[in-house]
């Protein structure tokens, strides 16, 4: 999935880091203690470039790592075609993919990335059980789809297949991940939404959107189809030829019947087609809400009864990487998962693969408001000291454990993905 | 004393013009014809998942030209082809006669031909975008046909529709088909047109006997402007049209962008001798050579 943030502001800001990221250093300096001295020296001239997409190839991420590792992280931000293109094609231009999970399904067996040694993983033990065993809580059901731990892990060092027991060998370390649903304009709607079936709503004739992304917008129908109580797929995940035909069908005929206003490709459009009426319920993304709440326009990330369509991306380690280039990488994934960048990302409105460590770099009331649900003591900034929501607002759908809880699929590479792909081209040209 | 050697004129003028062609011959080879070549030959090979490789199949072929798809998009574009066409050529023509025989001073008709261009100055995807916010739900053009109380509820057809597609086009391509027929215009011979009156041609006679035909190679310059324009778009079609509407342009960026280089490749080539031949066919009409 793409998540294009607007990256001229990013940089704009980047400018403007100082203050933020000086901050950050004093927090930051006592976490970065009691890493391996030896190569302390010549690491400075080490160089990791990474790719990915937008949402964690943040300029503030490189600064920091300059600041607290030493090392030049160069980052490059694509959308999720370009991504999987460069991970699967030019494994030599990168040294660490920033990818989703369903991306590495797809290009894993290319055999561009290595298998990371957990042992090698400090707070290897505290990542979330969604990216290990599947299970968010002991009691959790895994849900449908490319879930994260079934290509999580591989048989070995040089695995290319994925094995579905926590191996020692993970193919992706998990950064940052979320639950989409749709957003809505409550004001134009004037009544409570709580299913994906009104995405077909004739009432909205006109006014409703879905992303022109396949592998994404295929979960998103799948969820409405369920919903409408058309059809229950034995796995939404991989469906057979004849669920994706149907599925498409229904959908074909209600855009021949008018319902949908247009479809989008790239983050902004989804927020220009909400902020300006044109659309009143699609299927969205997280930050592309706030965007429009931004703008002072009311507009809900509506949490609904069926649940979730989650997503999940992790940094995978080029096969080139080796020697001194290696460790670095390792140090880098382990500096990630030690709090800063998740208490970064986790103000944003994702969440971090290690909750717990991202706690020590947010205040309590922040905490509070993305992680636990509460409502807001005081105004609620993003990094970038924008304000984001303020006194007494709620997290649309509540606490993590609320959210990640009732995920009903995720983000997926079928089978047969290329019929698919032919099918979605032939909805769109329909 | 130096001798210098002799060399028989008529190779030294031989070699003289191989050297000249020279240069043009190879930006032509490496920057037309080797990529073309390249297109071609990728578009018989293989692929999966992640990657293409050599082979030698018909596959792409046959899955693009049996496609229920290509076949209507292919109509879908003809169709906002011969619409921008139309309009362009209607608009194009007017606004040349208008600049080459009713305005009189050449400084004049310069000036004016420079305001056409204005429009210009911005990037083409500029001037797409901001018809969006002009025709949307809550647009200009609504919301003051409502204030003058033409219509009630505002007119849904206008933005994300054909209707959207086709002004851009338009607006986009119209000056295309003006500075063509603008130009062969200029070159008619204005004692023609009044040997005409002297004959007792009518306006339209003259029109239509007279100017039509002469400025002939201006409007097949234009038209074949607007044709391959049209014909190769992908992303005026995507953001007029909400995305709801295909183009050949955007099966081949579709296929792209999910790493399906050698059917791109292939839908390219088919569309590369699609539109040759439609130049081929237009070129039937008019000998441009012979006419300018």
């Amino acid at each position: 999935m793409t998540k294009k943030l607007d990256t001229k502001g990013i940089s704009r800001r980047s400018i403007l880091k100082g203050s933020a990221a000086a901050a950050g250093a004093a927090i930051g300096s006592g976490a970065v203690t009691g890493f391996p001295t030896i190569w302390a020296q010549n690491i400075k001239d080490v160089t990791l470039r990474q790719f990915g997409t937008g949402v964690s190839n943040i300029n503030e991420v490189a600064a920091k790592v300059r600041e607290d590792l030493g090392f030049t992280l160069e980052m490059t931000a694509l959308d999720s075609d370009s991504v999987t293109q460069r991970a699967a094609t030019q494994p030599k231009s990168f040294d660490i993919a920033d990818i989703e999970y369903w991306i590495c399904k797809k290009v894993w067996g290319a055999g561009n990335l290595q298998a990371m040694d957990t042992s090698k993983i400090k707070n290897y033990d505290k990542i979330v059980g969604t990216f290990k065993s599947g299970k968010l809580t002991p009691e959790s059901v895994i849900a449908q789809g490319t879930a994260p731990h079934t290509v999580g892990f591989t048989s070995g060092p040089d695995g290319t297949d994925f094995v579905q027991e926590e191996s020692g060998w993970m193919t992706l370390i998990p950064t940052i991940y979320n639950a989409d649903t749709l957003g809505i304009r409550p004001d134009l709607i004037g009544r409570p939404i709580d299913t994906w079936a009104e995405l077909l709503n004739p009432e909205f004739k006109g006014k409703a959107s879905i992303l022109d992304i396949s592998s994404i917008g295929i979960m998103d129908m799948a969820m409405v189809v369920e919903a409408m109580g058309e059809y229950t797929y034995p796995d939404k995940g991989n469906m057979t030829k004849e669920e994706i035909d149907k599925t498409l069908g229904i959908f074909t005929e209600a855009k021949k019947n008018g319902q949908f206003r247009a479809f989008w490709k790239s983050f902004d459009e989804s927020v220009n087609l909400m902020a300006s009426g044109e659309v009143v319920i699609q299927s969205m993304w997280s930050p592309a809400i706030t965007a429009v709440r931004a703008k002072g326009i009311p507009c809900v990330y509506q949490p609904l009864k069926e649940g979730y369509r989650s997503w999940g991306g992790g940094l995978g380690l080029s096969k080139n990487l080796s020697g001194l280039e290696l460790d670095a990488a390792y140090e880098y994934i382990n500096w990630y998962l030690d709090g800063w960048v998740g208490g970064f990302l986790m103000r944003q409105g994702y969440y971090s693969a290690v909750p717990e460590t991202s706690k020590n770099f947010m205040t309590e009331d922040e905490w509070g408001f993305w992680f636990e649900g509460k409502p807001a003591e005081g105004e609620i900034k993003n990094p970038f000291g924008d304000v984001m929501e303020k006194a007494g607002a709620v997290r649309d759908g509540g606490s993590f454990y609320d959210r990640m809880g009732s995920v009903a699929c995720w983000n997926a590479v079928m089978d047969e993905n290329r019929y698919m792909v032919r099918k979605w081209n032939e909805f769109i040209a329909a | 004393m130096k001798t210098t050697k002799k060399i028989d004129p008529s190779k030294r003028a031989e070699r003289v013009s191989w050297m000249l062609v020279t240069p043009l011959a190879c930006v032509l080879g490496f920057f037309l014809l080797l990529p073309i070549l390249t297109i071609v030959t990728v578009s018989f090979w293989n692929f999966n998942e992640w990657s293409f490789f050599p082979d030698f199949i018909l596959d792409n072929y046959a899955y693009h030209l049996t496609s229920a798809v290509t076949w209507a998009t292919y109509l879908k574009t003809l169709k906002f082809m011969v619409l921008t066409w139309c309009f362009c050529a209607v608009i194009g023509f007017t606004v040349a006669y208008f600049l080459a025989f009713h305005v009189r001073s050449l400084p004049v008709q310069i000036a004016l031909f420079l305001v056409c261009t204005i429009p210009f100055w911005t990037s083409n995807i500029i001037r797409m975008i901001s018809w969006i916010p002009f025709l949307g739900r809550n647009g200009i053009a609504n919301s003051s046909l409502i204030g003058l109380g033409v219509i009630d509820e505002p007119l849904e057809w206008l933005l994300y529709s054909d209707f959207a597609v086709v002004l851009a086009f338009v607006h986009l391509y119209a000056l295309f088909m003006v500075v063509p027929i603008f130009n062969t215009m200029m070159r008619i011979d204005k004692s023609l047109i009044e040997a005409a009156r002297d004959a007792g041609a009518s306006g339209l006679q003259i029109l239509t006997n007279v100017i039509i035909p002469l400025a002939k190679p201006g409007i097949m310059i234009g038209s074949i402007f607007v044709v391959t324009l049209v014909m190769g778009d992908f992303i005026t079609v995507r953001h007029m049209s909400g995305g709801q509407s295909a183009s050949v342009g955007r099966i081949i960026s579709n296929e792209i962008a999910l790493l399906q280089y050698p059917a791109a490749a292939a839908s390219s080539v088919v569309l590369l001798c699609t539109v040759l031949l439609m130049i081929g066919v237009m070129m039937r009409f008019v000998d441009i050579r012979k006419e300018l």
